[in-house]
């Protein structure tokens, strides 16, 4: 079967979906969905593609590999459920503020998310480095102004750290594209993935080094990655819960699927000794600064902030781990914290709109005031905190026990004990919140809550408890397949 | 590829000046001065780019010289002027956290270690003769740019670092990448307008909202 009009597909749907909705306010919530549907059916027909064919070439623009179309599905599907969940979200979100001067920017947001998501599922779908580089810079501009969409002052001091260090991390990383484009040049390969790993062995070892150390800085500031990281929780915190779960689930993992795509690249190259340990001194100080500022935190959108910061910081350490991790653990983590994280800013942000209050120390007894949300924060923080049955306890477990099965006991001790303190101070925080007495501070009882936005909240929690116990034979055989990209060594 | 000591002794005039525009850009006490040394700067990299594509006769960075042209002389100007005018053109004082003797202190350092990063790399840059002169350059007009960002308190002043990180990115690559396809050229250009667009247009609303482009006042976000 021919398929290179995929990937193009997959980008025009998006596309038509944002230029549908500028006109008709009405209408736009709607057309975002359809264009959603479209772009996640398209996007596991994709998948499914490649399982069976190997690396999907779209002419010479687009090239899906496993590892990408591993990738693509939790973007399609959280730009999926978050187009959902938008519908109710934002017009109650939009009736608690009618009282602000400036009222958010809701006639701007469906056409930007439509374009914010299209330049995310650009990412995987793209083949040559340069454009890569693009449609991530692109990320940043596109969701500006969906960070500071309730324009307030904290919103728009939001929007602008987000902005400002993105950039400059985008600025630096152009240098370290540039220096691999020009390697893959001088070995005679295209600028591509491929071109790039089968240049690896010939790239002179100072000069992909040199690639590489503004890549990780320039990418790793867009993926949260400590020190960069100060633009995160404060974002989160700011952004509509919909735009959050986008940013967190699959925004920052796209700039960490850029850095962990170099890993083979640096690991084919005779001059670059231990390639590894970047990834593991780096993942671990990510880990274990989230894991302490997890412990101190006071609001419960900055909560799951810390804890993204602490996913990519887990993943990179996974990988750091070396070929045993990879297979459950590196590349089935970043699968599964897409759809468990958008779960859990899905829940927050409805618990938001019970409270009027993102504040920990005046929210109590969720669960009381609204079950459903309650026991989806609940689950979806024992989820993301790596508890079993869901996914990423799968993930989890496979990267501790490769890490302790090849003797890396230090680091892996390390990993262990920020995983359990992230994990302690998750599940205390959200059982504050579901569980206790609700304080007569916060907002009354009258609370009628958006059935798109619940029916979402469902939706997200599917694949966060059925990937925790199976996987059909052809994603298994995906993340094999992804695993494996990972894998080559000199 | 032999390239003749006119080009380089043009290009490395040309390095000499985007680091002494790059320089003025940073101490600049005026935005619109600020804003001049930028546009200069890019006069200077189009420059760059031109003696590079005679020299190498690379037909695509005379596409690089005409995209940086229109869009960092011409656009981004008039972006700026449409979405932050009153701060651009206003006459108004840089506010920075440091006074400029610090600041050319500072920026000495950061050209030093600009250096040292890149050095190893050099000799290994094989058939790509104005490597040795527009590398180091772009790299240390990276973190010139950034360092800039770092120390200024208003958003205008630190989109001029921005900017400035970006003409150092691009100052380097064109020696080192001159075979962009088109299609990655028309995205480069198109992005550098629209990425001084978005950020002109949050510089607006943060005023419209706070009554200042001041974002040392934005402080509100932190944990307690």
């Amino acid at each position: 079967m021919n398929a290179d009009w995929l990937p193009a597909l997959i980008l025009l749907l998006p596309l038509a979906g944002a230029l549908l909705s500028v006109p008709r306010q009405d209408f736009a919530p709607y057309v975002s969905l359809v264009a959603a549907l479209g772009t996640l059916a398209l996007s596991i027909v994709a998948a499914l593609w490649v399982t069976a064919n190997g690396t999907l070439h779209g002419g010479p623009i687009f090239a899906l590999d496993p590892l990408g179309a591993l990738y693509l599905l939790p973007v399609s599907f959280v730009y999926c459920t978050s187009s959902l969940y938008a519908i109710g979200y934002l017009w109650a979100r939009r009736q608690e503020q009618r009282e602000n001067e400036s009222p958010p920017r809701y006639r701007q947001y469906f056409p930007l998310m439509n374009v914010f998501a299209l330049v995310i599922l650009a990412v995987p779908l793209l083949a040559n480095l340069a454009l890569m580089w693009i449609a991530i810079e692109l990320t940043t501009v596109f969701s500006a102004f969906l960070v500071a969409y309730e324009d307030r002052a904290e919103a728009l001091e939001a929007a602008w750290k987000y902005v400002a260090l993105t950039s400059m991390g985008a600025m630096i990383a152009l240098l370290g594209v540039l220096l691999l484009y020009y390697a893959t040049h001088a070995a005679g390969t295209p600028p591509t993935w491929a071109g790039l790993l089968a240049a690896a062995p010939r790239i002179p070892g100072p000069l992909l080094l040199l690639a590489f150390v503004l890549w990780l800085i320039g990418f790793g500031a867009k993926a949260g990655l400590v020190p960069m990281h100060t633009w995160l929780p404060d974002a989160h915190s700011q952004a509509p819960a919909s735009v959050c779960a986008v940013l967190s689930g699959v925004e920052t993992s796209a700039a960490l699927y850029m850095i962990l795509r170099l890993f083979p690249i640096l690991a084919s190259n005779p001059q670059i000794h231990d390639p590894a340990a970047w990834y593991l001194v780096l993942g671990l100080i990510t880990v274990g600064s989230a894991a302490f500022l997890l412990l101190q935190v006071h609001d419960f959108k900055r909560m799951f902030a810390y804890s993204t910061i602490e996913h990519m910081g887990i993943i990179l350490t996974a990988c750091g781990l070396g070929a045993a991790a990879h297979e459950s653990g590196t590349v089935y983590q970043l699968f599964a914290h897409g759809f468990t994280k958008s779960l859990c800013f899905f829940a927050a942000g409805l618990a938001g709109i019970v409270f009027g209050t993102q504040e920990i120390a005046k929210v109590r007894g969720l669960i009381s005031r609204a079950p459903l949300v309650g026991w989806a924060l609940v689950l979806g923080t024992l989820a993301i905190a790596g508890a079993p049955p869901f996914a990423l306890f799968l993930s989890e477990f496979e990267i501790l026990r490769s890490g302790y099965g090849s003797g890396q006991y230090l680091a892996t001790g390390l990993l262990t004990l920020f995983i359990a303190l992230a994990f302690i101070a998750l599940t205390y925080q959200s059982t504050r919140i579901a569980f206790g007495k609700p304080e007569d501070t916060v907002r009354g009882p009258a609370i009628r809550l958006p059935r798109s936005s619940l029916l979402a909240l469902i939706i997200a929690f599917v694949p966060v408890f059925l990937f925790g116990f199976y996987l059909p034979p052809p994603l298994t055989h995906l993340v094999q397949e992804a695993a494996h990209m990972l894998e080559l060594t000199k | 590829m032999q390239v003749s000591s006119v080009a380089f002794h043009l290009d490395g005039s040309i390095a000499a000046l985007f680091i002494v525009l790059g320089l003025g850009s940073m101490v600049a006490r005026q935005m619109y001065a600020s804003l001049r040394f930028f546009m200069w700067q890019a006069i200077a990299l189009t420059l760059s780019a031109l003696v590079l594509a005679a020299s190498l006769q690379a037909i695509n960075l005379l596409w690089v010289a005409i995209i940086t042209f229109v869009t960092k002389v011409i656009a981004v100007p008039l972006v700026l002027r449409w979405a932050a005018g009153a701060e651009v053109y206003g006459r108004r004082e840089v506010d920075q956290v440091i006074g400029i003797p610090t600041t050319v202190l500072a920026a000495a350092m950061l050209a030093l270690l600009g250096w040292f990063a890149v050095a190893p790399t050099l000799p290994l840059l094989q058939g790509v003769p104005f490597a040795p002169l527009n590398l180091p350059t772009g790299l240390i007009m990276v973190l010139w740019g950034a360092f800039t960002v770092a120390i200024r308190r208003e958003s205008v002043a630190q989109l001029m670092g921005l900017l400035l990180m970006e003409n150092g990115a691009f100052f380097g690559s064109i020696a080192i990448v001159h075979n962009l396809t088109v299609i990655a050229e028309i995205a480069a250009a198109v992005d550098v307008p629209i990425v001084a667009l978005v950020i002109g247009l949050l510089i607006r609303n943060i005023r419209r909202v706070t009554g200042s482009t001041r974002v040392s006042e934005l402080d509100r976000l932190h944990e307690r």
